[in-house]
């Protein structure tokens, strides 16, 4: 019967955990990730993650004194690496989120394995894509401005009409759910933890750990704790992006002024969070030896979504000419055509290389299950998708409707030292997260692990 | 206590007059019966009691005296109102001529310069030079004091060493002076030369238009000054001459020119302006038709129209039979860089064509007669017959004749004295330097072009130890009167008749002396002489071959002389729009021939003489020929103008002042980063600047409908009523806009907007609130070039508006477009949406480091930005509010059409721009509107701008027209570009053409 064989892993299924570990073993494994001194690997990784972001602390620090004016915006590109930058992190952002809600809706069981870490990235992506639209602000010690704090001097109310103030709700809305989401799963985890820990360890974990026992209750409330959460993450991850496509979409700018671009952007943000969750599952498996938690079929499954998803950025690419093609409106045809002999055309192709012609790749099962080509792809999946916002923001502005306004935008050095530094935070912050918190959701994994059982009569 | 205020002395009790501590202590208590009650809180009755007394007591605080007087003014000098701006009448003088301005004095410092309606070389309107003067008067970097051989001295110290300075005849004395009209400094002049009889005078400006005056020496026998009247020519040929510019005191001309160009309907006419030239100028972009040819080309068609010359290009008899239809009323120019020939059969030409005495007459020149010349004092030099050289004003050691060489042979002077505003080249060469006062700040006089005495008032006293050349000279002579106030004064009381302090009051308040003008001069023409001189000007043209090179007077720094003024480095060249440089320009064919492209550096020489020059390929140039400006690369002159552009004066001699042939260019090598402010110069096909022939207006007057007629679109808001009293809204003439940028820097001025620098503009950050976008059509060779003059457009859906998360943009009910710099956070958003990208981004604190004096020319009535806000044209709101503060304290209900004036209204020579009310249907903003060739840019947006076009118009000869089109080879325009025509035209470079 089909519904009864549902349930339970068919025959040929793969099994989502290698080795049949034992309970004990799976805990031993990724608790002791946390407790034991961290490899090599970990110290020189942070070494230069940390150089980065100090880089990222002095750029800022520089920004606060002197002026946004360090970077290339310019008119008419007012908005460039700084948003650019800002979308690309929150896009990386979505991965974690999808995993955990969307795929826990669905009952997809391999995301077990590596939806912790995947949270994570999304909370340090979140925060990392935060820094931008405050610091690109022309006077970041007044970006408080832009949340509805009544304020009598200047009897200011936000301007709701303006995408940025939706970004705002949007972005601190996903931000605080993915937060509880990822600690609420993270309790009975951390409950583990405390007790295999002592001393300041102990205070520190169990602070955290809510006072978690275990009994049943608590699995009860624990378990609707969660679905309720996923519940209400699911929008969220369909809606945040949604909301910055907005920053572009409600303008009138050509380039921008498109309806696809809410489905367009989420598609973009899926493809490039699972491309972010590839490159980091991939080295920390490797380093900290997960290969049988993390096996190649959770990649495998991945790289199905980083092909699909890749897919639909493709197919928007295409519906972006077609509309514009189609529209008659000489400017919006100015534009992309701008965008693929223009002089940024450069950028343009790398992207088309990047997000819609790499990914096909995975059409082959082997390239599928290829731990290098997939650490390859996903890379350049990343730089792809930073040239897609690259591409919508810069290219855009850089010639619209007037040609009499039209340049060029050059980066500074710092446009480089804030890019990269942010992306030394991130990182300092997933490997944080390694050292001392649970990268791997223990009692999911065991949830999905043969349970041990009597052998039944007659079996 | 009260002891000291009172004579008597009056005591209550004998307690009291012992002045027991105790009593003293009772007397010092506020309430002495009450105070100890209460600490005892149920007294209701009490509680009463002090209530009342407190308040009776807080009444008193009204009572108490100033202890500090605020303003430093014991009585209110009359008409003064603090906070009230005062206006003066005054007046500039570049080249020695006067222009009359209107200067509005802030708490009694200039802030900001407007022309003089009722002068003649203002006529209201004040150029950009003018406009950006001012900040001259602030800049730190002056000269502030009498330098002794490099040190400090005093004006003591050079006073005491005059006598032997000077010895009694003059011998080896020698005066090196700008040419000047003030007739009170040359009756100064004439009292040094009587007492100093063998002194030698030379007068010497780098960018004389002499040459018009020699040509009429030529064709009437005497030196005469040519008037023009612009406005009565239907036909105009300007020969080489960028009237429109530089090369006649130009705001009267623009005026005039302007009236026949200001379109009302289809049945108006308009003038026709033919121009043949080798550099593009604005001129040139006005022209109808426009030929190039290189700067001796001029006077082979001067020779050809004046039927003396053979080889005449297919153009000239068309034309020649236009002028000849217009007789009396056609008009044909040379410009100053021609030969004295060229204009004296200019001069024939006119004189055949009925125009003078009525397009064209002369005066008595304003300027009188240099009687020796640079090369004089060369030689003189070169010999040590000088012993004292005094330099009065100028930069001779920068700007003279390179074959003068005088930097050099200044040294062979005994004594050089230099009378400067800047401790510039010739400073650093002379033994005294002394600080010259700018004119806002010195008493003075000066003529202008047609003769019109202006006393030049100043506005504030001199903020250093400067003094005028008239000052310097009188102390050097020992003229009666030392003080600038006594010799003007003096001077002119001995020429007025009746009530004498009654005609100076009225002097100085007008900013003219009434009766001053020059009377039109009765001439006879002298074909036999012209004849010669044609003569030799054919036998000159004969054999001339090979790359030349004009000299342009800098729209931006003039002669050198604004160099270390930051507004007009900023401002962008009218046709290059190149900030902060000046270039060689090449046209695309000639630079393809020297394997050059723009940014290459170009080494030219002549007879031994080289200069090394970046290049910047200029359509429109004419080919074979290069086009220099000078004025830049100035190595003395402040902290803004140091090293900035290239020094062109080396290659240019006292022969050819005006151009050179036979010069050799060869690539430097190097390479040099241009700057300009629009990198991209073609349209795109997009209805922007909107243009037609007349003949196209005629038959189909609703061509601007056609172009950019839209449907209404639907807004997804709601916007604000705009239905109320007022509603701001601006009209521009593009077919009057020359493109001359007196509204760039009147705005800039008017609203202290930040300058940059080169190095922030060439990353796209300039501030400038209105740009003047210019555009070429036509083949790449030989374009025509439109300009459009875009502010913040006051869109009533304003796309800025909607997108700011903290409603710092927001409308007014006005239908202003308001923009409150103190809450933007700068999120930048409003500019990436604003279609017009006029709005301006503080990207750094620009205004940081503004010197303290240089503080002083912010207008108060508007704020200075800082760091991180956006900011963009608010059509002056300042001036609106001011106007309605004013209407309302006088009781009045209604603001006058007219009464309000933008910066940039206000100054335009063209009048191109016409401001007002739109709610009321008789104001002269909504009459011009109506009128069938207005259109507003973008309109399919429904963004629906408050500022809106009139379309521009050209007036062909159709003759000439056929004529092109059957193999003359220029590009035809008929009826604007259709919308959309070419959206794929796509440059692939960054520059752009």
């Amino acid at each position: 019967m089909a519904d009864v064989v549902m349930d339970r892993p068919l025959p040929l299924d793969p099994p989502l955990v290698e080795g049949n570990p034992t309970y004990s073993q799976i805990t031993d494994d990724v608790a002791g990730i946390v407790e034991r001194k961290p490899p090599r690997e970990w110290y020189a990784a942070i070494s230069v993650t940390g150089l980065l972001t100090l880089a990222l602390g002095i750029s800022i620090a520089w920004l606060l004194y002197k002026g946004v004016g360090i970077w290339g915006n310019n008119q008419p590109v007012a908005w460039a690496w700084p948003i650019t930058d800002f979308v690309f992190w929150i896009g990386i952002g979505h991965a974690g989120t999808l995993i955990s809600a969307i795929l826990y809706l669905f009952r997809q069981r391999w995301r077990t394995s590596i939806n912790r870490a995947a949270e994570a990235m999304t909370i340090f992506a979140v925060m990392t894509a935060g820094l931008f639209p405050l610091f690109h602000t022309g006077r970041p010690w007044r970006a408080y401005w832009l949340f509805p704090i009544p304020n009598l001097d200047l009897s200011l109310w936000q301007n709701f009409r303006s995408p940025l103030m939706w970004d705002v709700f949007a972005v601190s809305t996903y931000a605080t759910v993915s937060i509880l989401f990822w600690y609420v799963g993270m309790i009975p985890d951390l409950g583990t933890l405390r007790d295999r820990a002592a001393g300041l360890r102990q205070k520190i974990y169990g602070f955290f750990a809510l006072g978690w026992r275990g009994s049943a209750w608590h699995w009860n409330h624990y378990e609707k704790a969660y679905l309720i959460l996923a519940g209400l993450s699911t929008p969220l991850v369909l809606s945040v992006h949604s909301i910055v496509s907005l920053d572009f979409a409600v303008s009138i700018v050509p380039g921008w002024h498109t309806t696809i671009f809410p489905p367009y952007f989420v598609a973009g943000a899926i493809f490039s969070g699972f491309a972010m969750v590839i490159t980091l599952m991939v080295l920390a498996r490797k380093a900290y030896r997960l290969e049988h938690l993390i096996t190649i079929n959770h990649l495998e499954n991945m790289n199905k979504i980083l092909l699909a998803t890749g897919s639909i950025v493709g197919y928007s690419y295409a519906v972006e000419f077609f509309t514009a093609a189609f529209s008659g409106n000489p400017y919006e045809q100015f534009v992309f055509m701008n965008r693929v002999v223009g002089p940024y055309a450069w950028a343009v192709w790398t992207m088309f290389f990047c997000n819609v012609f790499a990914p096909q790749l995975f059409w082959f099962r082997k390239v599928r299950r290829s731990i290098p080509a997939m650490f390859v792809v996903s890379i350049i999946v990343n730089v792809g998708m930073w040239f897609e916002r690259f591409n919508i923001i810069v290219t855009s502005l850089h010639r619209d409707y007037l040609p009499s306004s039209w340049g060029m935008f050059t980066p500074t050095v710092f446009d480089f030292l804030t890019f990269f530094g942010s992306l030394g935070f991130f990182l300092t912050m997933f490997l944080l997260f390694l050292r001392f918190l649970p990268a791997i959701a223990l009692s999911e994994v065991k949830a999905v692990i043969p349970a041990p059982q009597p052998e039944k009569e007659g079996e | 206590m009260a002891n000291e205020l009172t004579g008597k002395h009056y005591w209550r009790s004998l307690d009291e007059l012992t002045g027991t501590p105790e009593f003293r202590e009772w007397l010092h208590r506020e309430f002495p019966e009450g105070a100890s009650e209460l600490t005892s809180p149920h007294s209701r009755r009490r509680l009463l009691k002090l209530m009342a007394a407190s308040f009776g007591l807080a009444g008193l605080i009204s009572c108490r005296r100033p202890e500090e007087r605020i303003l430093p003014l014991a009585e209110r000098p009359e008409d003064y109102i603090p906070g009230n701006p005062l206006y003066y009448a005054t007046a500039m003088t570049v080249g020695g001529l006067a222009t009359g301005l209107i200067v509005e004095a802030h708490d009694g410092h200039p802030t900001k310069i407007e022309g003089n309606p009722k002068h003649p070389a203002s006529l209201g309107a004040a150029s950009a030079l003018a406009q950006a003067s001012i900040l001259n008067l602030y800049d730190p970097d002056r000269s502030q004091r009498v330098l002794e051989n490099g040190r400090p001295s005093s004006w003591e110290r050079f006073s005491q060493a005059v006598p032997n300075l000077f010895p009694a005849p003059g011998e080896g004395v020698w005066v090196l002076s700008e040419p000047a009209s003030s007739p009170s400094l040359g009756a100064v002049r004439r009292h040094f030369l009587d007492r100093f009889p063998r002194a030698q005078w030379v007068d010497y400006d780098p960018l004389s238009r002499s040459a018009e005056l020699q040509g009429a020496r030529i064709a009437f026998g005497r030196r005469l000054q040519p008037q023009y009247d612009f406005s009565k020519a239907e036909v105009i040929f300007a020969l080489d001459c960028d009237f429109l510019g530089v090369d006649v005191p130009s705001l009267r001309a623009v005026k005039q020119f302007a009236k026949g160009r200001h379109v009302e309907n289809e049945h108006d006419s308009m003038n026709r302006l033919y121009v043949a030239e080798s550099a593009f100028s604005i001129t040139g972009a006005m022209a109808d038709h426009r030929f190039r040819i290189k700067p001796s080309g001029a006077a082979a068609l001067a020779l050809a129209l004046a039927g003396k010359g053979n080889g005449a290009p297919y153009w000239l008899d068309i034309l020649r039979r236009d002028l000849e239809a217009h007789r009396g009323r056609s008009l044909v120019v040379a410009g100053p860089r021609q030969p004295a020939a060229v204009h004296a059969l200019v001069w024939l030409i006119n004189a055949e064509l009925g125009n003078l005495g009525e397009t064209v007459w002369f005066t008595e020149p304003p300027l009188p007669p240099s009687p020796q010349s640079v090369g004089d004092l060369a030689a003189a030099l070169e010999a040590g017959e000088v012993k004292t050289l005094l330099i009065l004003g100028g930069n001779p050691a920068f700007d003279a004749p390179a074959d003068a060489e005088l930097a050099a042979r200044l040294e062979k002077a005994g004594t050089v004295i230099h009378l400067g505003a800047e401790v510039n080249e010739t400073a650093r060469a002379a033994h005294w330097h002394l600080p010259e006062a700018h004119y806002l700040e010195a008493w003075g006089d000066a003529r202008a072009l047609d003769g019109t005495a202006s006393v030049q008032q100043p506005l504030i006293r001199p903020l250093y130890e400067g003094k005028t050349a008239a000052e310097t000279l009188a102390l050097v002579s020992g003229y009666p009167q030392q003080r600038g106030y006594d010799i003007v004064r003096t001077y002119w009381m001995e020429r007025f008749s009746g009530d004498k302090e009654r005609a100076w009051r009225r002097a100085l308040h007008d900013g003219v002396i009434e009766g001053t003008a020059f009377a039109p001069v009765e001439v006879a023409l002298r074909r036999d002489a012209v004849d010669a001189e044609a003569a030799k000007l054919a036998a000159s043209l004969e054999g001339q071959s090979g790359l030349e090179v004009a000299f342009y007077p800098s729209a931006s720094v003039w002669d050198g002389r604004f160099a270390n003024n930051g507004w007009l480095q900023e401002m962008p060249d009218p046709m290059t729009k190149l900030v902060w440089d000046n270039a060689a320009l090449l046209s695309p064919a000639t630079a393809r021939e020297l394997g050059v492209e723009t940014g290459d550096v170009l080494r030219l020489e002549r007879e031994g003489r080289s200069i090394e020059v970046p290049v910047y390929v200029m359509p429109g140039q004419a080919d074979g020929a290069i086009a220099l400006e000078v004025g830049y690369g100035r190595r003395n002159v402040g902290r803004v103008g140091n090293g900035v552009g290239h020094d062109v004066y080396p290659l240019r001699t006292a022969a050819t002042m005006g151009y050179a042939a036979g010069v050799s260019a060869s690539p430097a090598g190097r390479r040099y980063k241009l700057v300009t402010t629009q990198e991209h110069h073609v349209m795109e096909g997009r209805p922007l600047v909107l243009e037609a022939t007349i003949e196209h207006y005629r038959t189909e007057p609703d061509f601007v409908d056609q172009a950019v007629h839209v449907p209404e679109p639907e807004s997804l808001y709601e916007h604000p009523d705009l239905t109320g009293e007022y509603q701001w809204g601006m009209a521009i003439d593009l077919n009057a806009c020359t493109g001359c940028n007196a509204c760039l820097v009147a705005c800039q001025v008017e609203n202290n907007i930040a300058i940059v620098g080169k190095k922030e503009v060439a990353r796209g950050r300039e501030m400038h609130w209105i740009r003047l976008d210019r555009y070429f059509t036509g083949d790449i060779a030989d374009p025509r070039a439109v300009f459009q003059p875009v502010a913040c457009q006051q869109c009533e859906h304003a796309p800025c508006e909607n997108v700011c998360p903290v409603a710092a943009t927001s409308h007014s009910p006005e239908g202003l477009n308001d923009m409150v710099y103190n809450r933007c956070v700068g999120t930048r958003y409003c500019s990436n949406n604003c279609p017009y990208k006029v709005r301006r981004f503080n990207f750094l604190d620009w205004h940081g480091d503004v010197p303290g004096v240089k503080k002083l020319v912010f207008n108060p009535d508007v704020t200075v930005r800082m760091r991180g806000v956006m900011e963009k044209c608010t059509y002056c709101v300042q001036r609106i509010q001011e106007k309605k503060i004013q209407a309302k304290t006088e009781g009045r209900r209604q603001i006058e059409d007219g009464e309000i004036v933008t910066a940039c209204q206000q100054t335009c020579p063209a009048d191109a721009i016409v401001f007002g009310n739109i709610a009321d249907p008789n104001s002269r903003v909504s009459q011009v509107k109506k009128r069938n060739r207005d259109y507003v840019m973008l309109a399919e947006l429904n963004v629906k701008p408050r500022t809106s076009y009139l379309a521009k118009l050209r007036n062909p000869n159709p003759e000439l027209a056929l004529a092109e089109t059957n193999g003359g080879g220029h590009a035809s325009m008929h009826g604007p570009a259709p919308p959309g025509a070419s959206p794929f035209r796509i440059l692939n470079s960054a520059e752009g053409v």
